[in-house]
C-alpha cells in the first residue's frame, strides 16, 4: 500500500535579499514526510535547516526574506504563495511548530493558559470557557502537575522545561498534521530533554501526526526520527532511513559528523572533528559546496555541483564518490 | 501591594521638607522686598517696616521657614501677601482647572502619541511613518509658549474657528490643550514606535504568527502590551513636564489656574502663594509617579514592587 504523503517540499529555494548580496539560506530543499513519520532535518548552524522549517509556515523574516522558487505541498495542495488569510488558517492548525527557545518563544505578559486557549478559540471555535478547560486539559496531557493552578500562571513563573511543555501544548492542541520542531530541545537540561521527547513521541502515537525533527543532535535524531535529511550549505546532502544513514554514511560531511561524536567505549584523546567552515551563502563555490572541506575532493568535484542520486528508494546522497564520473576519473578515461 | 503604597506615601514627607527648603531659598535670593513691592510706590520707610513686622518678615530666615512647615503640617499654607487671602482658598479654586487642562492634555498626549506610534511601528520607513516622525521632532522642537501662540493665531485669530483666550466653554479648552499635550504627544510617539519595534522582532511575536493569529490580535493582545511599559515610564515623566508647562500655557490663554498663579505670585514676591503652588504641584507629581509604578505592575507582573 501506497503510504500517505502528508507534506512534500520540492526543490524549495528562500533567498535573502540584504545589501551585502543575495543570500541563499535554503537553496533547493526536497523531502516528503509520511502520515505519522518522523523526519530528522540535521545540519550545523547556518545550514539553513530553521530556514527551511520557517518557510514552510511563510514565518521567514520578509524583507529580506522570500521563497524564489519550489513548492510545499500540504495534502498535495501547493501552500506557496497563499493569501496570509489561508495560510493563517493552516498556521497552528494543519501545521504547528515549537521553537528552540521556551524563554522567548512564550509571550510574558500572558498567562499560558490563554496562550494555548486563544489557539482553541481561533482554530476550533469554541466559546470561552471550553476553550480554557481544553488548555487546561492539554496542559495535563503535556505533564505539567496541577494544570489548573498553572493555567492562570504567566511564563516568567514556570522553569524551562515547562515552558516547553506549554509550547508542545499550544502546538498540539489543535491537532496538526504535522508538528515541526526546530530545536526544541537544545536549551534544556539532558534530563528535561529526554523528559521532553519522551512526551513527543508518545503524543505522536496517540494523535499520529507527522514531525520534522529540527536538530544538530545527532543523538536526539537516532532517538526520535525515522528517516533523516542531512543539510549542508542551503542543501540536502543525504538522506535515508535513521539506521541505515547512521551505520553507512554515504557522504564525507555525514561521516565527518558522525566521527565527530564522543564514543563511549573507545578510548579518546582528542574528539574528531571537521576542518574549515560553512562557505558562506552569499557566495557558494561553483562546485561542491563541501569540497574546500572534504579529504576526497578532486578537480571534478569543484568544476560543477553534483546532483542529488538516488543510491535506492529513500535513499539519496549528493556526491560525486557515487556517479559514474568518479570511476571514469579514477582510471583516467576523463 | 499595600505596603508598597504606604511606603511611597511616606516619602512625601522628604519631598515636601525639600520642595518647600528650595523654594524659601531661591524666593530669598531673588532681588527685591515683599515688603516694598506690597507698600507700593512712595510708601513711608515706617510703613515698609511696619509691614516686614507685621507679616514676620523680619525674623531671622529658620524661624520663617519653621513657622512655614509648622503651620503645612497643621493645614494652614499662610495667607497671600498680597490680598491676604488664604492660600489654601486660592490653590483650591485654581487647582480644578489646571486639572481639568492637564488631563485634555494627557488625554491628547496618549491618544496621539499611541495612534502614531503603533501606525509608524505597523509599517516601518512608509511615508506615514516618515511624516509621523517628522511631525513628532517638529513638536519636541516647538517651545509650547511659541506653538501656543502659533495656534492661537492661527485658529483663533485668523480663521477664527476658536476662542482666543479664557476659560470659559469647552472650545476653549481645545487650543491650551493641544498646545501642552504636543511636545507629550510627539516624545511618547516616538517611543511607541521604537518599543514596538523592538517587540515585534521578539520570539513570542513569532509563535504568536505561528499559531495563526490575526494581525491585530497580534498587534494589540501581543506586542502592545510588552510595548507599554517603557511608553508608561515616559507619559509619567511627561506629567511633570506637563505641570511646568500649565505654568506658560496658562499664561498665553490667559487661564485663571495654578500656573498662572505661582506666575503671579512670583511677580509681586507673595512667598506664600509661591510655597503653596509649587508645594501642590510637586505632592500631586509624587501622586502620578505613584500610580506610574502601580500600572506597571498591572502591565508586567513580573515587575515586583517591593
Amino acid at each position: 500500500m501506497e503510504q500517505q504523503k502528508v507534506l512534500e517540499v520540492k526543490n524549495l529555494k528562500t533567498h535573502f535579499f540584504t545589501k551585502e548580496g543575495v543570500s541563499k539560506a535554503v537553496d533547493g530543499v526536497s523531502f516528503y514526510l509520511n502520515k505519522g513519520e518522523t523526519i530528522g532535518v540535521v545540519g550545523e548552524s547556518g545550514c539553513g535547516k530553521s530556514m527551511t522549517s520557517l518557510s514552510i509556515l511563510n514565518l521567514i523574516p520578509s524583507p529580506p526574506g522570500k521563497i524564489v522558487e519550489g513548492e510545499i505541498l500540504l495534502h498535495g495542495k501547493n501552500i506557496v504563495g497563499l493569501p496570509q488569510e489561508e495560510l493563517r488558517q493552516i498556521r497552528g492548525k494543519k501545521i504547528s511548530m515549537i521553537f528552540q527557545e521556551p524563554m522567548t518563544s512564550l509571550n510574558p505578559v500572558i498567562t499560558v493558559g490563554e496562550q494555548i486557549a486563544e489557539t482553541i478559540r481561533l482554530h476550533e471555535k469554541l466559546p470561552r470557557k471550553q476553550a480554557w478547560d481544553k488548555a487546561v486539559e492539554m496542559l495535563r496531557i503535556v505533564g505539567i502537575p496541577s494544570p489548573e493552578k498553572r493555567a492562570k500562571q504567566e511564563p516568567y513563573q514556570l522553569s524551562g522545561g515547562m515552558r516547553q511543555r506549554v509550547m508542545i501544548a499550544m502546538a498540539l492542541a489543535c491537532s496538526p498534521d504535522v508538528l515541526i520542531a526546530d530545536e526544541p530541545t537544545t536549551a534544556l537540561d539532558v534530563t528535561i530533554q529526554a523528559q521532553i521527547l519522551e512526551i513527543l513521541k508518545d503524543l505522536q502515537q496517540k494523535m499520529g501526526m507527522s514531525i520534522i525533527f529540527i536538530t544538530h543532535d545527532l543523538g536526539v535524531v537516532s532517538e526520535m526520527c525515522d528517516k533523516v535529511a542531512v543539510m549542508y550549505a542551503g542543501q540536502v546532502i543525504e538522506e535515508g532511513a535513521t539506521e541505515e544513514l547512521f551505520e553507512q554514511p554515504l557522504h564525507p560531511y555525514t561521516r565527518g559528523l558522525i566521527d565527530s561524536l564522543p564514543k563511549l567505549y573507545e578510548e579518546q584523546d582528542e574528539l574528531q572533528t571537521i576542518e574549515g567552515s560553512v562557505p558562506s551563502p552569499y557566495k557558494y563555490p561553483v562546485g561542491c559546496r563541501y569540497a574546500d572541506r572534504c579529504p576526497f575532493a578532486r578537480d571534478l568535484c569543484r568544476e560543477a555541483q553534483p546532483e542529488l542520486i538516488e543510491m535506492a528508494k529513500g535513499r539519496k546522497v549528493r556526491c560525486y564518490q557515487y556517479s559514474e564520473k568518479w570511476n571514469l576519473q579514477e582510471s583516467g578515461e576523463l | 501591594m499595600a505596603v508598597f503604597i504606604l511606603k511611597r506615601l511616606a516619602q512625601v514627607i522628604p519631598v515636601i521638607l525639600g520642595v518647600t527648603l528650595v523654594v524659601f531659598l531661591i524666593m530669598q535670593m531673588v532681588p527685591g522686598d515683599s515688603a516694598v513691592i506690597l507698600a507700593g510706590e512712595g510708601a513711608s520707610e515706617q510703613t515698609i517696616e511696619d509691614l516686614r513686622e507685621s507679616l514676620g518678615l523680619n525674623k531671622p530666615i529658620y524661624v520663617q521657614y519653621f513657622d512655614y512647615i509648622k503651620g503645612v503640617v497643621q493645614g494652614d499654607f499662610g495667607n497671600s501677601l498680597k490680598n491676604g487671602k488664604p492660600v489654601l482658598e486660592e490653590i483650591s479654586t485654581r487647582l480644578p482647572i489646571t486639572f481639568e487642562l492637564a488631563m485634555y492634555s494627557i488625554a491628547i498626549t496618549i491618544i496621539l502619541g499611541l495612534i502614531a506610534g503603533i501606525v509608524s511601528a505597523i509599517r516601518p520607513y512608509s511615508w506615514l511613518d516618515m511624516s509621523f516622525m517628522v511631525i513628532a521632532l517638529l513638536g519636541i522642537s516647538l517651545p509650547s509658549f511659541w506653538l501656543g501662540i502659533l495656534l492661537m493665531y492661527t485658529f483663533a485669530i485668523n480663521l477664527g474657528w476658536l476662542p482666543v483666550a479664557g476659560w470659559e466653554s469647552p472650545m476653549h479648552i481645545i487650543l491650551p490643550a493641544i498646545t501642552l499635550g504636543a511636545g507629550g504627544a510627539a516624545i511618547v510617539a516616538r517611543m511607541t514606535r521604537s518599543s514596538m519595534l523592538e517587540v515585534v522582532n521578539q520570539d513570542f511575536i513569532r509563535t504568536a504568527k505561528a499559531k495563526g493569529l490575526k494581525g491585530y490580535v497580534i498587534i494589540f493582545k501581543h506586542a502592545l502590551r510588552n510595548a507599554m511599559i517603557p511608553v508608561i515610564t515616559v507619559v509619567g515623566l511627561q506629567f511633570g513636564s506637563l505641570l511646568g508647562g500649565t505654568v506658560l500655557v496658562e499664561s498665553v490663554f490667559a487661564v485663571n489656574g495654578l500656573g498662572r498663579m505661582i506666575v503671579d505670585a512670583i511677580r509681586t514676591r507673595d512667598l506664600p502663594v509661591v510655597q503653596g503652588g509649587v508645594l501642590v504641584a510637586s505632592l500631586i507629581f509624587v501622586f502620578v509617579n505613584l500610580i506610574v509604578d502601580i500600572l506597571y505592575r498591572v502591565f508586567n507582573k513580573r515587575i515586583d514592587l517591593n
